[in-house]
């Protein structure tokens, strides 16, 4: 509610204000228009929030998978990871969400599998594979920093290459990753913007959809981006926390 | 001497013609060294003569090139011979390698527990056994950080103790200690070696080589350049390269 408040004071400023170009109207809730159009935007979070989450724990799952072969000795093992990371590193978001979303079930269909594939998950399997490139390499970097000497320890007390990952290397290696993956999560906030363009109701298309009836880009726009702040000053408080809590469990 | 302490001579580890290189750099030169159960060895050298890299050799920390080795029986060769090598043999590191993250108590028992299958009561059981070996039970709930560099060497030993190796490697133990700390940690594996546990020490403490080695190794250049009996070794050295070594270390 505190971005109502906000807004509200926003409002005030600019309606009392004699600027001729400023429209404010269209989003001041004390008028039952603006009051819709306000919650017709705002009902755009559980979307975006929604598509984000699930993006982004498919593409920590998936980054997971892809940097552990990829730290292996055996090249021929760690070859694919490389490829991975390089290919999908490469291809821009956009043309990987309209080949996901238009192309893929054609290539499904000529395999001979029929599947719906919706915006929500178009954008989802998008978002996760695009970013998957980015956080295999977050893990990988956090890994590795991990000295080596931690996993020859490891070794000659007889744990598996699993059992050192899960017991001795991961637990310290999350500390150092957590930053950078919640940066990820940030990141995929705001490209989940993208999703608009095939048709989700997500923020930015209800946005844009407004704007085309009413016809008041500043305004409107100009909420958007105060909507995208709040989640993402939401998100950075949260992990600040969590930072805290596991840094404090710790004493090196 | 030697066969006073009752040296079994069925062979603990049998190393033929061991070659290993780094890409281009020759670390190890066709090494042969044969021990004996219950056999204590002190390993000198310069630094960079290969002697680290033929103890990592032993527990396949290091893979060599050419070469045969042996470890009670069993010829390294695929992964389950290096685990069946690996559940008989310790080792302690320069930089301890304990487990930040864990407790004292936990360093001990993830080895039993995961590796071995002991049941926790089992495994902490035990734990506490060679802590009070070591004789730091009372920092069991600490944090490895938290103890001096002697005592968390001495957790490190009592790590690798409580996977009841037959044989223990010990890589520069107290190299990376404080002077006042040194004698702390080579008491602990005086009393090891006089326990019966077959051991190889790569040090340049030359006292402790003289109180406890039943044989030295002079290593140079990658190569086992002397070997010999305390007494031989420090008072009449075969070669110059050995001569000219002891007169550099001892001279202080």
């Amino acid at each position: 509610m505190k971005n109502l408040l906000l807004l509200s004071s926003l409002c005030l400023l600019a309606g009392c204000g004699a600027s001729g170009n400023w429209g404010w109207y269209v989003i001041n809730p004390t008028t039952t228009q603006g009051w819709n159009n306000i919650t017709f935007l705002i009902d755009g979070f559980g979307a975006t929030i929604l598509l984000s989450v699930i993006a982004a724990a498919l593409s920590m799952a998936i980054g997971l998978l892809v940097a552990l072969p990829g730290m292996s000795d055996n090249r021929w093992i760690r070859m694919p990871s490389r490829v991975y990371i390089e290919f999908v590193r490469a291809i821009p978001l956009l043309p990987m969400l309209f080949w996901v979303f238009y192309g893929l079930p054609v290539v499904l269909q000529s395999m001979g599998i029929s599947v719906r594939i919706d915006a929500f998950w178009g954008a989802v399997i998008t978002l996760a594979i695009s970013d998957s490139a980015f956080t295999a390499e977050i893990y990988r970097s956090g890994i590795q920093s991990i000295a080596r000497g931690q996993t020859e320890a490891a070794k000659t007390i007889g744990l598996t290459y699993s059992q050192t990952m899960r017991y001795v290397v991961l637990p310290q290696a999350i500390r150092r990753i957590l930053p950078p993956l919640a940066n990820q999560f940030i990141y995929i906030v705001k490209m989940s913007a993208f999703a608009s363009v095939i048709g989700m109701q997500e923020l930015t298309r209800r946005a844009n959809e407004l704007v085309v009836t009413e016809y008041r880009p500043l305004e409107i726009y100009s909420l958007l981006i105060l909507e995208y702040l709040v989640l993402v000053l939401i998100i950075s408080y949260f992990v600040r926390r969590l930072e805290r809590k596991m840094g404090s469990d710790e004493s090196r | 001497m030697t066969e006073l302490r009752g040296v079994n001579h069925a062979k603990a580890i049998e190393i033929r013609g061991l070659n290993k290189w780094y890409a281009t750099y020759h670390a190890l030169k066709d090494v042969d060294l044969t021990v004996a159960h219950g056999e204590r060895i002190v390993v000198c050298g310069p630094s960079g003569s290969g002697k680290s890299t033929l103890i990592r050799c032993i527990n396949s920390l290091e893979a060599h090139n050419t070469g045969t080795i042996t470890v009670d029986g069993t010829q390294m060769g695929d992964a389950a011979s290096i685990e069946a090598i690996r559940s008989e043999v310790g080792m302690v590191f320069q930089q301890f390698n304990l487990f930040p993250h864990l407790t004292i108590l936990q360093n001990l028992t993830l080895g039993p527990m995961k590796a071995r299958g002991l049941s926790r009561k089992d495994a902490e059981a035990r734990a506490m056994k060679y802590l009070e070996r070591v004789q730091i039970p009372e920092q069991a709930d600490k944090m490895p950080g938290t103890l001096s560099g002697g005592q968390q060497q001495r957790v490190a030993i009592a790590r690798s103790l409580c996977m009841e190796p037959k044989i223990m490697l010990f890589d520069e133990p107290t190299s990376a200690l404080d002077p006042e700390m040194i004698s702390e940690v080579l008491d602990v594996i005086v009393d090891l070696a006089t326990s019966g546990m077959t051991m190889i020490v790569v040090t340049h403490e030359m006292g402790f080589a003289r109180r406890a080695a039943d044989r030295m190794v002079f290593m140079d250049h990658g190569a086992i350049v002397e070997t010999g009996t305390p007494s031989e070794f420090f008072e009449s050295p075969k070669t110059e390269r050995c001569r000219t070594f002891l007169n550099q270390i001892l001279k202080h």
